[in-house]
């Protein structure tokens, strides 16, 4: 069976008009995802204008006199139309600016940007183990439709979708940790190692190899193995089931009903032929459910007090931490848009039918 | 060709949407998966209705001589942190969970189907704003928007079922379009238009009936997951604030205890996932009979 019956670039339009239309495609790609942002910032302007919280009665507190509040508020720039504080708003955080946490003081951006790494540490490592056997189980499945591994995704996703993440973490700490010993506690590192690495990059596996410490290498892999499973069962669910979705779409073409008619194997199908034609599309699903595994992160990181973005929102929340809510949540929601439009990208740029 | 002639043609043909939501629930109790859900979702509704007939305790009588019990006789799924028995506070913990899940779909649904009859209707610079519109909103991480609104705007049940349909009705929008810009062309609303129905009759009265069972189905996959958001909001402490018992909160209340009395947190969780898994076993049956491709 070769490759030519394979329907590859069946009309070739010339090279010209091509890379105009995908000029214009990525105008119109960038366009939406800057307008997004712009979104983003209006939703969390809108909640800081909305909440009743206010900044200037939180610094100067209940029992000011007016004349000091309102100078407060006027520090604040509370006192201006709300077109101008917009654009003030946007103007700090174009030059990284979001505020003071009211809890400890400090800039708010700069604890993100410190917080930042350990989330992406986790999250990749995480959607690394989700994408294998997700990508895994949803060919295992078109390997053998309705076979065991079949029915067993079918289960799987099911579970996945359904299962409240916080309380499937917390069991994991239960089993693997409190009662098997099998894995270390929550938290990112031991306090020994924690106060002893030098932070270089800010990912734990990579800062404790360029120190050559072999023993806060295995310290930084214990820690994240749970956490990082917790969150790649989440991402499995839907990984594996719209892999299996795609190819099973796939096996139903004619090339296929060729393909068997000449005597090849379900394997030598879904392997050779299927397997290939559909790998953009999962490239896509597996950048898709970073998102949703992005959202996971939040409350997987709350329950192994992972000190990432996601446990920096929800000790703000647990406070009341006004400007920490609204700082962790336009990053949080950066990442995520980002994540989005990069799927989106790809989306358009493997399936030429989705091009305009 | 007069009035009624053109009525009855726009009636006789417009395809028939209940008999195929008849046809649809003939094959839905055909499914397993689709029939232990239908099941799950009325027990669980059953016990939200008659919850205090049913509860054996109290759902927020403290007892501090019986607090943290294990499951035995008298309390089968033991006592918290207050002594109050946990499988009554379970029970009532269907109520909020229905309700918010029923005040999410009651809002977001509407909106959707607003915004996306109009754009498919209209089309031109209205659907392409309209759409444009959505697209924005469904590319917003929507567990995370409504923890800061919740959060921004005060706790509670209200204010969570705003924050879930803020984000939640894209989704809807993209459905109806998609259906509505596929018959606006067709036959029988060409005939509607010629009786002299415009408007909002020719929207709410032809237009609506046809989008509505996909649109109804599209929100039936999604309420797996608001249940789950739901709980997260409560689990943060941001849901129905305490006494009223809530399965996230008590997940949360749990959280402490989790190594020596684990069935605080466990028994809530279970709950969550097993209301969680009804709707979605339920949507899981109904893509298998919609999906054109099923062996």
């Amino acid at each position: 069976m070769s490759s030519s019956t394979l329907p590859r670039n069946a009309t070739r339009r010339p090279l010209g008009r091509r890379v105009v239309d995908s000029t214009r495609g990525f105008a119109v790609w960038f366009g939406t995802f800057v307008l997004t942002l712009f979104g983003l910032l209006v939703v969390t302007f809108a909640l800081g204008l909305t909440s009743a919280a206010d900044p200037a009665l939180h610094r100067v507190g209940d029992h000011a006199s007016e004349a000091v509040y309102q100078a407060a508020r006027h520090d604040f720039g509370l006192d201006q139309p709300i077109p101008v504080r917009f654009g003030q708003y946007v103007w700090g955080i174009l030059h990284g600016d979001l505020g003071a946490s009211w809890s400890n003081s400090r800039p708010i951006a700069s604890d993100l940007a410190r917080v930042f790494p350990a989330t992406v540490e986790l999250s990749i490592v995480a959607i690394i183990f989700g994408a294998v056997i997700g990508v895994g189980l949803g060919l295992a499945s078109a390997l053998k439709p309705r076979g065991a591994i079949d029915n067993i995704l079918r289960l799987v996703s099911l579970v996945g979708y359904s299962v409240p993440i916080f309380w499937l973490g917390l069991l994991m700490l239960l089993v693997f940790y409190a009662i098997l010993h099998w894995a270390v506690g929550p938290g990112r590192l031991d306090d020994i190692v924690q106060y002893s690495i030098t932070w270089h990059t800010g990912f734990a596996l990579i800062d404790t190899l360029i120190a050559g410490d072999w023993d806060s290498f295995r310290d930084a892999v214990a820690h994240l193995v749970l956490p990082a499973a917790v969150l790649a069962f989440y991402a499995i669910a839907g990984i594996s089931r719209l892999t299996r979705a795609a190819l099973f779409a796939e096996l139903g073409k004619d090339y296929v009903t060729a393909a068997r008619a000449k005597g090849a194997t379900q394997r030598q199908i879904v392997l050779g032929q299927a397997f290939p034609n559909v790998a953009g599309v999962v490239v896509t699903i597996v950048a898709l459910s970073f998102t949703v595994l992005l959202e996971g992160a939040i409350l997987t990181e709350t329950v192994f007090a992972w000190p990432g973005l996601g446990r920096y929102l929800t000790s703000a929340i647990f406070v009341a931490d006004m400007p920490a809510i609204l700082g962790a949540t336009l990053v949080i929601g950066t990442s995520f848009v980002t994540v989005n439009a990069i799927a989106d990208l790809l989306t358009r740029s493997l399936d030429p039918r989705l091009r305009t | 060709m007069t009035l009624e002639h053109a009525e009855a043609a726009a009636t006789s043909i417009a395809p028939d949407a209940g008999e195929t939501s008849r046809r649809l629930l003939l094959t839905l109790f055909g499914s397993p998966t689709a029939t232990l859900g239908v099941i799950l979702i009325v027990l669980l509704l059953l016990a939200a209705l008659f919850a205090p007939l049913i509860a054996p305790y109290d759902p927020i009588a403290q007892d501090i001589a019986q607090r943290l019990l294990p499951p035995s006789a008298t309390h089968w799924l033991g006592t918290d942190g207050f002594g109050r028995d946990v499988l009554s506070r379970l029970i009532f913990g269907t109520r909020p969970s229905l309700t918010l899940l029923a005040l999410v779909v009651v809002t977001s649904l509407p909106i959707g189907l607003v915004v996306g009859i109009g754009a498919g209707f209209s089309g031109g610079w209205v659907e392409r704003v309209l759409m444009r519109f959505t697209d924005i909103v469904m590319a917003f991480p929507q567990l995370v928007l409504a923890l800061a609104f919740v959060a921004m705007l005060g706790p509670g049940l209200i204010n969570s079922a705003l924050a879930l349909t803020i984000t939640g009705w894209p989704a809807y929008a993209r459905q109806a379009r998609t259906e509505t810009a596929a018959i606006r062309q067709s036959d029988f609303l060409a005939a509607a238009q010629m009786a002299g129905i415009t408007g909002p009759r020719l929207l709410f009265g032809h237009v609506l009936p046809l989008v509505l069972p996909g649109a109804i189905i599209r929100v039936a996959l999604d309420l797996g997951g608001i249940i789950l958001n739901a709980a997260a909001l409560g689990f943060l402490g941001l849901g129905v604030q305490p006494p009223t018992p809530e399965w996230g909160t008590m997940v949360s209340d749990g959280t402490k205890v989790i190594f020596d009395q684990w069935w605080i947190a466990a028994a809530p969780g279970a709950a969550i996932l097993i209301a969680s898994l009804a709707f979605n076993l339920l949507a899981d049956g109904l893509r298998d009979i919609l999906d054109p491709r099923r062996e």
